[in-house]
């Protein structure tokens, strides 16, 4: 495929409030992330109880690449996330369970959460995806990176679509952006318009 | 769109076995294992099996190329793989340079309890640490893609040449044996009560380890010993981590590879494996080998040499598995006695000379995650 | 013995973050894998923490968890026979 690409769909979690296309669709003033996932979750009337062994990373992911999967055609649907944290928010609760030595008891499903990629898993099985995936760690939003490689995926023939996500979680702060890159759509795939809608 | 041949070139590793190709080489060849009985209680109550590399001998060899102190033990570990490849490239470090960071958990022993996270436990300050003694140009890219991380790297970095974004990557990887690796795959009830033995009968899991392994991969042939004709990283959309009972993932990662590098199953006469010793994974890799025609390809896992050493096996295997090829010898899979998986795959007992010209490395992990390369061999005089 | 096993049916729910589940909602003789709770192989390793955390027995061997960890029945009798706390 080496046609124009575009962006075709575009969503955003941050502040207890998702934009889906720029359009606000859902809001939960005051509340903590898990209270506002589990609001969210159940707002999208999507039947998957593991979402709730998930940790906070992966809640965000899978709620992100949800609002942008659900109803669509997703074969050959690459992932390609990053983000600046890498599992920190994780690795600090199963740091801190094992820094008792009279307290020691590591928890496995804890420690599964401690790779940024499992949420790409998380997606992958929701949504069958038998796709290429790839986590990467950047100091911020990296549009030039993710424009690149996307295209590079979609270029050598390695995928039909690409989700592309900045997922963003520690110590209560974050932030997740996801955008679709397909060869339909209106907004061209540039470095460019991704940081705009970044910014958005 | 017109695609770029890409190429990797000079190679390094630092492991318990050595701090150079060469001498891992020699204790591959003399079939000496990395992996020791370990009696440390800052890690783990118990003893432990792990591969561990020396402080002395690291500290030794790290004052060789630098007198900074600042650095933490992983940080020289990489930068000791890294230099040699820098310095024999010669390469200008312009923004067509990239450099690429591979790692599962970075500085993770830098966490502290009840305290704030400190920089360096972030893996672009890792990152950027080791990017500074180089005075790389290009911002890092970091690669965190649990136990497939040092083969994926080689694969970004490809296909990044490929498509002419950089011309040239300089790629580390690397992990350490922590307290934290420690008691996660102990509470997994994975860890083996003696050094792994991959697809045996008798294998009770995994023997982790630490190492840091550099490559260049580059659009120059000058200097190559291998071109990267194709690649896969496709997901099995499965289970976090329990591997697919069918492959799927891997066997899809192999046929994306072996479709790109337009040559049949037929034409790969080795692979490196990634063989955790996990009951569940070596018998997805046997079922996936299978289902692509792979399973009478002489195969071998270096677990029994080096452990697991997690986001830097995937290059370290790929740094032994050009060795094999450039040196048309493979090694034996250590630890190996009876076959201990379901369905057939000829692992190779014994070092012994053979034609190695097309070689896949292949590897998966936590997230369903596959990654399959195919390395072509070319003949340099140079 | 019924104390034991309304404590387990919570500590699961809890533990194991099954949500939409209420204690009311598992018989003692439900199978807690495959079809009935639909716990998954981590969920059983999460099990062998707990029961080393909260009743101070130790298991090596994941394997012995399977014939334990069939049913709230099984895990109550099971503890009862081996706790330590």
């Amino acid at each position: 495929m080496t046609g124009k690409q575009y962006i075709s769909g575009y969503c955003s979690i941050e502040n207890n409030t998702v934009k889906l296309n720029g359009q606000e669709i859902f809001n939960v003033p005051d509340a903590a992330f898990a209270e506002f996932a589990k609001q969210l979750y159940r707002d999208m009337e999507t039947d998957y109880p593991k979402f709730f062994k998930m940790d906070n990373l992966s809640k965000l992911s899978f709620l992100a690449a949800e609002l942008l999967l659900k109803d669509g055609d997703n074969e050959n649907t690459a992932l390609l996330f990053a983000n600046a944290s890498s599992s920190l928010d994780t690795d600090v609760k199963f740091n801190d369970s094992i820094s008792d030595k009279d307290n020691y008891f590591p928890s496995p499903a804890v420690f599964v959460y401690t790779l940024p990629n499992i949420c790409l898993g998380e997606i992958s099985i929701k949504h069958k995806l038998y796709t290429e995936n790839s986590f990467f760690i950047f100091d911020t939003f990296n549009p030039e990176f993710f424009a690149n490689y996307a295209a590079v995926l979609l270029n050598t023939d390695k995928a039909a679509k690409v989700l592309c996500g900045w997922v963003e979680f520690l110590n209560d702060e974050y932030r997740a952006f996801v955008y679709l890159v397909s060869v339909n759509g209106t907004i061209e795939h540039t470095p460019q318009n991704i940081q705009t809608l970044y910014l958005s | 769109m017109d695609l770029r041949s890409v190429y990797i070139s000079h190679t390094n590793c630092v492991t318990p076995l050595g701090f150079d190709v060469e001498s891992n080489v020699h204790a591959l060849e003399k079939g000496m294992s990395g992996i020791s009985r370990q009696d440390n209680p800052a890690l783990m109550d118990a003893p432990f099996y792990s591969g561990a590399i020396d402080d002395e001998k690291l500290n030794a060899a790290f004052v060789a190329i630098s007198n900074g102190n600042s650095y933490t033990r992983l940080e020289k570990m990489m930068l000791l793989a890294l230099y040699p490849v820098v310095q024999k490239a010669g390469i200008e470090l312009t923004d067509k340079t990239a450099f690429i960071l591979s790692t599962t958990k970075g500085n993770i022993t830098a966490l502290q309890h009840n305290e704030a996270v400190p920089e360096e436990a972030y893996l672009q300050g890792l990152a950027q640490n080791i990017s500074g003694f180089f005075g790389f140009t290009s911002q890092p890219i970091v690669v965190s893609n649990a136990c497939v991380s040092g083969i994926l790297a080689v694969s970004v970095a490809k296909r990044m040449i490929q498509t002419g974004v950089y011309d040239h990557t300089f790629i580390v990887s690397g992990d350490e044996v922590s307290k934290f690796v420690l008691a996660g795959f102990n509470s997994f009830q994975a860890m083996s009560d003696e050094p792994c033995r991959p697809y045996s009968a008798n294998r009770k899991g995994v023997t982790l380890g630490e190492a840091a392994a550099a490559a260049l991969v580059t659009v120059d042939s000058n200097d190559a010993s291998a071109k990267i004709t194709g690649d896969g990283s496709i997901n099995d959309a499965n289970h976090i981590s329990g591997p697919s009972r069918t492959g799927e993932g891997l066997v899809r990662s192999i046929e994306s590879a072996l479709k790109e590098a337009k040559v049949s199953a037929d034409a790969i006469q080795y692979i490196s494996a990634h063989g955790t010793a996990t009951p569940f994974n070596d018998e997805m890799e046997a079922i996936a080998f299978n289902r692509t025609g792979l399973n009478e390809v002489p195969v071998n896992s270096f677990k029994g040499y080096y452990g697991h050493t997690l986001g830097a096996s995937g290059l370290l295997e790929t740094v032994m598995g050009l060795e094999t090829m450039k040196h048309n010898r493979v090694y034996t899979s250590l630890g190996y006695d009876e076959p201990g998986v379901s369905q057939p795959i000829n692992v190779i007992r014994e070092n012994k000379d053979t034609q190695v010209d097309y070689f896949l490395k292949t590897a998966s992990g936590f997230g369903g995650c596959n990654t399959a390369v195919v390395f072509q061999k070319i003949k340099n005089d140079r | 013995m019924e104390a034991l096993k309304q404590e387990l049916k919570e500590k699961i729910i809890t533990i194991l973050n099954l949500e939409d589940i209420q204690p009311a909602d598992i018989n003692d003789n439900d199978a807690l894998f495959g079809d009935g709770l639909g716990l998954d192989s981590i969920d059983a390793l999460e099990l062998i923490v707990m029961l080393d955390k909260d009743y101070g027995i130790k298991l090596s061997d994941p394997k012995e968890g399977r014939a334990i960890f069939q049913s709230i029945e099984t895990m109550a009798a099971y503890i009862t026979e081996n706790r330590t706390k």
